[in-house]
Parts: C-alpha cells; structure tokens; sequence
C-alpha cells in the first residue's frame, strides 16, 4: 500500500530564490503554496495525535483483554442476540449474542500479535538485508534483488494461500508466514533508504577519512535507516492487518471461535439486512486503526524523508 | 516611485508599457516583495536587457508582465500597457489571444522548456493551429520554415523528432522557434543562454538580434550576466531587491555609471585587455531577503559606499542625463560618491558595518 | 527493438517463477499421496503406489523437469478431488477474474484519472483536499468491508444488483455486466485512491515545470494543458503502479469471487488451497505468477512508448 508523500521537492513561491517562483502555475486558483505550506507547522496535527491515541487504546486493549472489565467473548447469549448497541453490552452482541465490545477487545489481540511480529520479522531480516545490499553494493546487491524481485512476482496473498495451506493456521504459524512474506518488500525500502544515506556529506566524509565500514554501518547507516523503515513498518503493519482479516474472511485466520476482527466481519455479513451494526461496529474498528496506521506512518515517513525513488 | 519617462516616445504608442509595478507573495514567512515599484518602457524595434543577480525579482517581473502568475497568494499593483491595452486586469482567456500570437517568451533552460514526451513538430505547429488556423501540411511547412530560419539544419526531419536528441544549443533554436511562430511583437527571453554552452550563447544571442531586426520586434532580455546584453540592448535597466536601481542607454551605462551595483556588477565581468592575474572583484555579501526589507537602500550592507542617510533613507531613481536615472545617494562618479567612498575607506568600513577590504576598494576607486 | 532486447530478462524472470512455484509446493510438508487416498485408504503399498504413478519418488530437478515439461504443453495433471484436468479448470475460470480484473482498473483508471487532475490542477484548494482525504481514507479501506457494504446499498436496500451469482457473457451480455458489477467495483475503490493519490503528485510537479509555462505562454487553453501537455509526462509512475497492482487485484479477486460466489481462479485457488489439492495449487499459482509477470513486462513496453526518451535513449546508445 503506498501512499505517496505530496510534492515537498516543490519550491514554495515566494521563497527568496526566483526560480521558486517561476513555476508554470497554470490557473488563477492553482496554489503550490498550499500543498507544502502545511511545512510552516513544526508540528504534527490534531488528526496525528487522534491517530496516536487510538493506537495507543488498541495496544492497551490487545495487551490487557484478559484484564479488563469486559464480558467473555465466547459465551453465547441467545436471547440477546443482535441486540443494539446499547441495549445488551455497550456495542451490542452478534448473532450468537456474544458481546462485541468484549469480541473486539479479544479480536485486537490477533491482529496485533500477527501485525507485530510479521512487521518486526520483515523489518528486522528485510533491514538487514536491504542495508547490507544497499551498503555494500555489488554482487551480493544483484543476487538478493534478483531473488527478492522473484518472490515479488507472484501476488502476495496467492503465496500466504499456498503456503498457509501446507503448513498450518496458528497465531504463530500466520505471523511467521506474513513476515517472512513481507521481508522482500522491507528490503527494497531499507535498501533505498541505505543508499540514499550513504551518498550523503557525512557518511562519505566518513568512509573517506578511513572508517571501518563496520563502524560507518553502526554509526552512519544504521541511525539513519530504522527510523524511515521504521515509519515504513507502521504503514505496513496497516497492511498485515487488513491481510489477517482477509484470511479470517476466508476461513483461513486462526481457528474459530477466537475472536478476530475479520472474523467478525465474515460472521456479521449473514445478518447485513436485519443488523448492519453487527458487521459495521468491527469494520469501523479496522478501519480506524488501518487509517490510523497509515496518518501516523505517513507523518512519520515525511519527517524522515524516505525517497521512493529507488525503490 | 517617480518615473522620469524618456521623452522620445512621444506621438507613437510604446509597445510595453510597465508603471509602478509591484508583485508581492503572501508565504507564511511574510510578505515577499518581489517586484516593488517596476516602470519601464520598450519600445518596437528595440533591446530593453533587465540586469540582477538570482534573486533581484527580475524573473518575477518578466512573469508579472506576461500575466503568468498565480492570481491567489499573489497581491499585483501597478499597470501593464501592451499596445495600450491593461493586462494586469485581463483574465486568462483574454490572455491566450495576446500569448503566443503577440507576446512571446522564452526560458533560460531549453530541455525543460520543451515537453519531453511530444516531437518538435507537434510543439511548434500548435501555437500556429491556435493563433494561425494553420492545419496539416500548411502547418507543416509553416514549421519547417520556421526551423531553417533560426538555423536548424534538415529541418524536415527535425519535425519528427523528440527534444532529447536534440543538443542544448539546437533545442533553444527550436524555442525560438516556437516563439515566434506566430510572429510576436515582443519577446521576453528570460536568461535565454544561461545554460548553454559558451560557445553557443553568442550565436543564440546573434539569431535572436536578427530575428528582432527582420520582425521589428520588442525585445527583453533578462540575463545576471551584464557582458550578455552589453553590446546588444538599446537601454539597460539594473535591478536589485524587486526594484530598478539604475536604467539608462547602453552606452551611457557604461560610459556613466552611477549606482555603485552597477559598478561591481561591471567588475566582476572579466576583460580581455586587462592583466591575466588581475582579480576579479566581486560584490561581497548576498542579495537582501524579500520580506519586510525595512528602510534605508536595500544594498546598503554590501555598498563601499554606505553612509548613514543610506540606512535610513530609501533612495529613490532621480535624473543624472538624458534617459539616466539612478537610485543612489552618493552616486558613483560625482563628488559626494567620492568623498563617501573616501570617508569609508579612512575609517576601514562603511556605515552599515562592512569592513572595506583596500584592495578592492582601492581597485574600485581606481575604475572609477 | 526494445521488446526483443527485453525478452531474455522476461524468459529469465518466468524460469524463476516457475521454479519457485514448484519448490513451494514440492518441499512443503505433507504428503500428497497421503492426500490423495484419505487416512483410512492410507496403507503403506497404496501410498507406495500412488507415489509411484506421481513420480513424486523421483530426485527433485527430475520431477521439476517432467512438471514444467507438461506444463509448457498445457498439462498441468489433474485435481486429486474431482479428477478434472487443472488446465481446463484454470481455462474455465480465468475469463471470470480477467473480466472483473479489467473491469475494476478501467472504472478504477476512469474515475482516478479526472479526479488526480482536478485535484492537482486545483491543488491546495477545498476540492483538493477533499479529494486528497477521501482517497487517504479509501486506502484504509479493505476490499471485502468495500464488498459488504456494495452488496448491502446496492443488493439489499436497493435490490437493483445481484448479490452473487455468476451469467457468462455469451449468455447473456447484461445480464453478465450485472454480475460483474459489484465486484469490480469492490476491487477498484483501493486502486481508486492508490491511482489518485500517484496522479495528483506527479501532476502537480508535471504542472511546474517549464514546458508548462511554455505551453501557457503559447496561448494553450488550460484544459489542453492538462490533457494534451501534463497527462502524459505525468502518467509514468502511474503505468508502473498500475502493473504492479495488478497483483492486488488478483489476491483480492480470491476475496471477491468468494464473497460474491463468482466460478473465478482466485475461488478457484482458495478451494483448491482449503483441500490441499496440490496439482491444482501448483497449476493456478503458475498460471497467476505467470501472468502477473507478463503483465509487468507489458507495462514496461508500453510505457516505452509512452515515454519516447525510454525507447530512443537506448538505442541512440547502441549505435
């Protein structure tokens, strides 16, 4: 999922240089201010922060579900089934009159568990790898790229399929397999991100005044590299999210009647006419965090400034 | 600003008249005055050259007379008479009856200003299907006459190719071409030999005065480099921080120069009869930033001249001959320039602080 | 010309893809003669035999061999379960996600195209950042939620689109665009945004630039501007992205033929996958792996000639 930072190369009019100003502006509303404008604000914005603490409440919600004052997500209550938010439990029950608040609570625990681990598996193997090709460059560069533009050719869900079909659906077999499946794409970003960095003043000052490259590595590349891969890994863990809930969507996430958000979302879709809150309530709880994911990465990503042009 | 009009221009209507211009940019750093109070005239037939350094606001002028700005962010004063008709006022739909067909321009860097991904052909005989009416093979050979006359050899091949395989110099060629397709009676050519080739920068400039002679046409050109119009404009006119500092004759200019940035604009260009190790003196400092200049002259802070009326009192242009004027208290040549420099140099800087290197100011005093 | 000259790295790429593909599904655990017969027909001389009649005792490059081998003449084996050759299952199916596939980016590329411009030409204004927000939000927006609330404004409340079901277009042409409808849509909303968020950068730094200017200082109207100056020079990356994505569209196909019950490649793959049919398995993700790359490989052609510096830098270099 790539979404593009907004044109910061571009000049702001107005800016002391002439050329700034010599843009071929096309119409009388075309404002290129506006579009880097925002830049004057050091900081990051109301919708930042709102992204953040919504992260924040999902991470409480994952880590905590057993401890907080929220009913069991797996008993039934067939009375109340479907019931409204508000009429039964705070968001309502599902078809089975299970509580959804307590559901979603539960459900956060999978999708953070599989996006945590997979984003930390492809960013830490996918970061070394990218660094050292991008570092050192030669053979070893052309023979993994080789290797990983081969990998990302095939579509990545149709890999997960294949291989989740061989190998197994547990919580951890799932987040082994959609990191070990992200790593090819970390690698191209740690790559780019290294090669950029190393073409900087400091870093070439450094190699030249004769520094080890094991220490330019640790020194140099390395400080400057993980916090845009980093910004990176947060966008993608938006990703591995809508990812699980797909499988859970295909019956292929982890085993019923564990609760997860894509789960939720499959299970609700019987009941679209008569209870649209059903499958509603965890979809606007995906979406938000997705979304929020992706404001806080986006954010982050153009702070770092990480160039996608060589990816 | 007062405007001392030359007086030739009497009984025939100029052709580009700017009065009073002023172009600034609301940024969230400020108000940057860009253009601060423009007059100037050009007339048929003839070379106006505007002088600055990156930065002096000449760029911006040139798009402000064009009418290229964006109207948003953008606060406009002043007037623009081409042929007597206000342009500062004209919407765009206007414009695009004047652009091209009457008003023509041409921009320093030629691989940019040509669209990569369409052929030559296709670029010139577009204006020609606008303003012209000319179509298919009429256009055709429109364009290819067009290509011979500014020089381009195997013109007709040249019309099914791409702007890459072009080089530098023939690629200007080409939007000359374009910019006078339509047979424009002015031409504004923004630092139009900044990117090229030394070697092709004189034969550019040439094609351009001959084009402007067979078209009787107004030309502007727009260069930071004074030794480009020098022997080409009819008049001259100095720009620095968004205002005109010095205009006159070309001669007269370099005959009398007054403002003390024209002098060290006219030291930093190299001469071929001077010594070889004769240094060239540049002007020290950076041109003043836009927003909220504050009182006094703008060059004040890099003046050999500055005294304290200079960072207090904006000096305005005022007569010095025929079609000369400079904004200059102590005008370079004249006997309060002198003792100002005089008084400088004993104390070893100048009011606004600048130490005064003796080599230079010495060089400088000598020249003048 | 460009395409020969590209044509080895492509025969290169399909070589590897088509190994990867049999590693995969060759080296995973489990035994697909176990498969094959169930637990309680699983004697020792019945999986003996079946092993056997699969070669799948036979050292890996040579089974690899045989595999591709009968691959490259269309014979990918046949489905443990139904028995069906793979290669008319696949043949069968494929026209269904091609159809919803193509469908989803031309709706995607007709919708994202106007919207990118107007959103760059008007860029920082109200209607820029609207644009801007909603296509942030639609990124955040999983297919199959797109596909659920599709099938309930336009199945349920309105009842004017059906909500599954499948006509073949020599059945009935209308009928078939009906069908296809809702599921192309459901794909195309994220491409959508991906789309117009890539065309409203490029266009603004495309809008900047010089022959911009140039064009405007011609007496171009802005509308041609846009369309016959910037389009193409800002279009480049959104070729490269459109092929890429292709691969979105056919993982999230799997989805949306499973959702909308649509006889696709991608239900295809999934029913295959849930009963571990490997031949099946091994056939589509061939067959999928396969025609992304030439997808990719199209791409790049045309964008050669879209992009005249491309074709010409090159060969000006040869000569």
């Amino acid at each position: 999922m790539s979404t593009p930072v907004p044109n910061l190369g571009a000049p702001h009019p107005g800016a002391t240089s002439e050329l700034a100003v010599s843009d071929g502006l096309i119409a009388e509303t075309t404002e290129v201010a506006a579009a880097p404008g925002k830049k004057k604000k050091r900081g990051y914005g109301l919708t930042f922060w709102m992204a953040t603490v919504w992260l924040v409440v999902v991470l409480i919600c994952a880590v905590f579900a057993n401890l907080l004052p929220v009913r069991d997500p797996l008993t039934p209550d067939v009375i109340n089934k479907l019931a409204l938010p508000g009429e039964a439990g705070l968001l309502g029950t599902d078809g089975l009159g299970r509580d959804t608040l307590a559901r979603l609570v539960h459900g956060a625990r999978v999708s953070v568990t599989i996006s945590v681990t997979a984003v930390a598996i492809g960013m830490v193997v996918g970061g070394f790898l990218g660094i050292i090709s991008g570092f050192f460059r030669g053979k070893t560069e052309t023979i993994l790229m080789t290797i990983i533009n081969i990998i990302l050719a095939f579509p990545a869900l149709v890999l997960l399929l294949v291989l989740l079909a061989f190998v197994g659906r547990s919580l951890v077999v799932i987040s082994l397999i959609v990191g070990f499946l992200s790593i090819p794409i970390y690698t191209r970003v740690a790559r780019a991100t290294t090669l950029a960095v190393a073409e900087r003043e400091f870093v070439r000052a450094s190699r030249t005044m004769g520094a080890k490259n094991s220490r330019v590595l640790a020194r140099e590349i390395l400080p400057n590299v993980v916090l845009p891969v980093a910004a990176f890994g947060l966008v993608a863990m938006g990703v591995v999210i809508v990812l699980e809930g797909t499988l859970a969507f295909l019956g292929l996430s982890v085993q019923q009647p564990a609760p997860t958000w894509g789960g939720m979302i499959f299970d609700g879709k019987r009941y679209l006419n008569e209870a649209p809150h059903v499958v509603l309530i965890p979809s606007i709880a995906m979406f938000l965090t997705v979304l929020s994911l992706n404001l806080v990465g986006d954010a982050l990503r153009t702070r770092f400034d990480v160039r996608g042009s060589n990816l | 600003m007062t405007t001392a009009r030359p007086l030739d221009g009497r009984g025939n209507e100029p052709l580009l008249e700017v009065d009073d211009l002023r172009t600034y940019f609301d940024t969230p750093r400020g108000v940057v005055k860009a253009v601060d109070g423009v007059s100037l005239r050009v007339d048929r037939g003839k070379t106006l050259g505007i002088v600055g350094e990156s930065g002096s606001g000449k760029t911006v002028l040139s798009r402000s007379i064009m009418n290229l700005l964006p109207k948003n962010n953008t606060i406009r004063e002043g007037s623009v008479r081409f042929e007597g008709r206000e342009l500062t006022t004209m919407k765009n739909k206007e414009m695009r009856t004047i652009w091209g067909a009457e008003m023509a321009m041409i921009l320093q860097d030629p691989m940019t200003s040509l669209n990569p991904v369409t052929k030559i052909g296709d670029q010139i005989t577009e204006s020609l299907g606008i303003h012209l009416g000319e179509k298919g093979k009429v256009a055709k050979a429109h364009a290819v006459d067009l290509l011979k006359s500014v020089g381009i050899p195997a013109a007709e091949r040249r019309l099914g190719e791409y702007p890459h395989q072009l080089s530098g110099g023939m690629r200007q060629r080409v939007t000359i071409a374009i910019a006078l397709a339509c047979g424009p009676k002015l031409l504004v050519a923004d630092e139009p030999t900044t990117a090229l080739d030394v070697t092709v920068q004189r034969q550019i400039l040439d094609l351009l005065e001959t084009q402007q002679h067979e078209r009787n046409m107004g030309l502007i050109i727009i260069t930071h480099d004074l030794g480009v119009v020098a022997g080409r404009a009819d008049e001259i006119a100095v720009m620095y921080a968004g205002r005109i500092v010095e205009r006159a004759p070309t001669r007269e200019l370099f005959a009398r120069t007054r403002m003390p940035y024209t002098e060290g604009l006219l030291k930093s260009i190299p001469r071929l009869h001077q010594p070889s190790h004769t240094r060239l003196a540049a002007i020290p400092g950076r041109p003043p930033d836009l927003v909220d200049p504050g009182p006094g002259c703008p060059f004040a802070p890099r003046c050999n001249y500055a005294q304290d009326k200079c960072l207090t009192e904006t000096p305005v242009l005022a007569p010095h001959a025929a079609g000369h004027e400079a904004a200059c208290h102590f005008p370079v040549g004249t006997t309060a320039g002198q003792d100002a420099l005089a008084r400088n140099l004993a104390a070893g800087r100048t009011a606004a602080g600048t130490p005064l290197d003796s080599s230079t100011a010495i060089a400088t005093a000598g020249a003048a | 010309m460009y395409v020969l000259r590209r044509l080895p790295s492509l025969l290169a790429t399909l070589f590897a893809v088509s190994l990867l593909t049999f590693l995969m599904t060759s080296l995973l655990p489990g035994d697909p003669a176990l498969q094959i017969l169930g637990a309680e027909n699983a004697t020792p001389e019945a999986i003996a035999a079946v092993r056997a009649d699969l070669g799948l005792d036979d050292p890996l490059p040579v089974r690899y061999l045989h595999w591709i081998g009968d691959a490259l003449t269309g014979d990918f084996g046949r489905s443990y379960r139904t028995n069906e050759p793979v290669s008319e299952a696949i043949i069968d199916r494929l026209p269904v996600t091609a159809e919803i596939g193509i469908l989803a980016i031309i709706i995607a590329l007709l919708v994202a195209i106007p919207v990118g411009m107007l959103s760059a030409y008007r860029a920082g204004t109200r209607t820029d950042k609207l644009i801007s927000s909603t296509s942030f939000g639609l990124l955040a927006v999983p297919n199959f939620m797109v596909a659920i609330f599709l099938i309930l404004i336009f199945a349920v409340w309105l009842g004017v689109l059906p909500a599954t079901g499948w006509v073949n277009f020599t059945d009935n042409p209308v009928q078939n665009l009906r069908s296809a409808l809702l599921p192309a849509l459901s794909l195309a909303i994220a491409e959508m945004a991906v789309y117009t968020r890539l065309l409203r950068t490029d266009m603004i730094g495309t809008l900047q630039q010089d022959f911009v200017t140039m064009a405007r200082v011609k007496g171009v109207s802005n509308r041609r501007i846009l369309f016959r100056h910037a389009l193409r020079p800002s279009s480049f990356s959104l070729m490269t992205v459109a092929g890429v994505q292709v691969g979105a569209i056919i993982g999230g196909s799997v989805v949306i033929e499973t959702l909308f019950a649509l006889p696709g490649v991608g239900r295809l793959l999934l029913e295959a996958v849930l009963v571990r049919d490997l031949l099946m398995v091994q056939g589509v993700a061939l067959v999928i792996a396969v025609s992304y790359v030439v997808v990719n490989f199209t791409v790049d052609i045309l964008y050669s000639y879209l992009d005249p510096r491309i074709s010409h830098g090159r060969s000006a270099a040869r000569v």
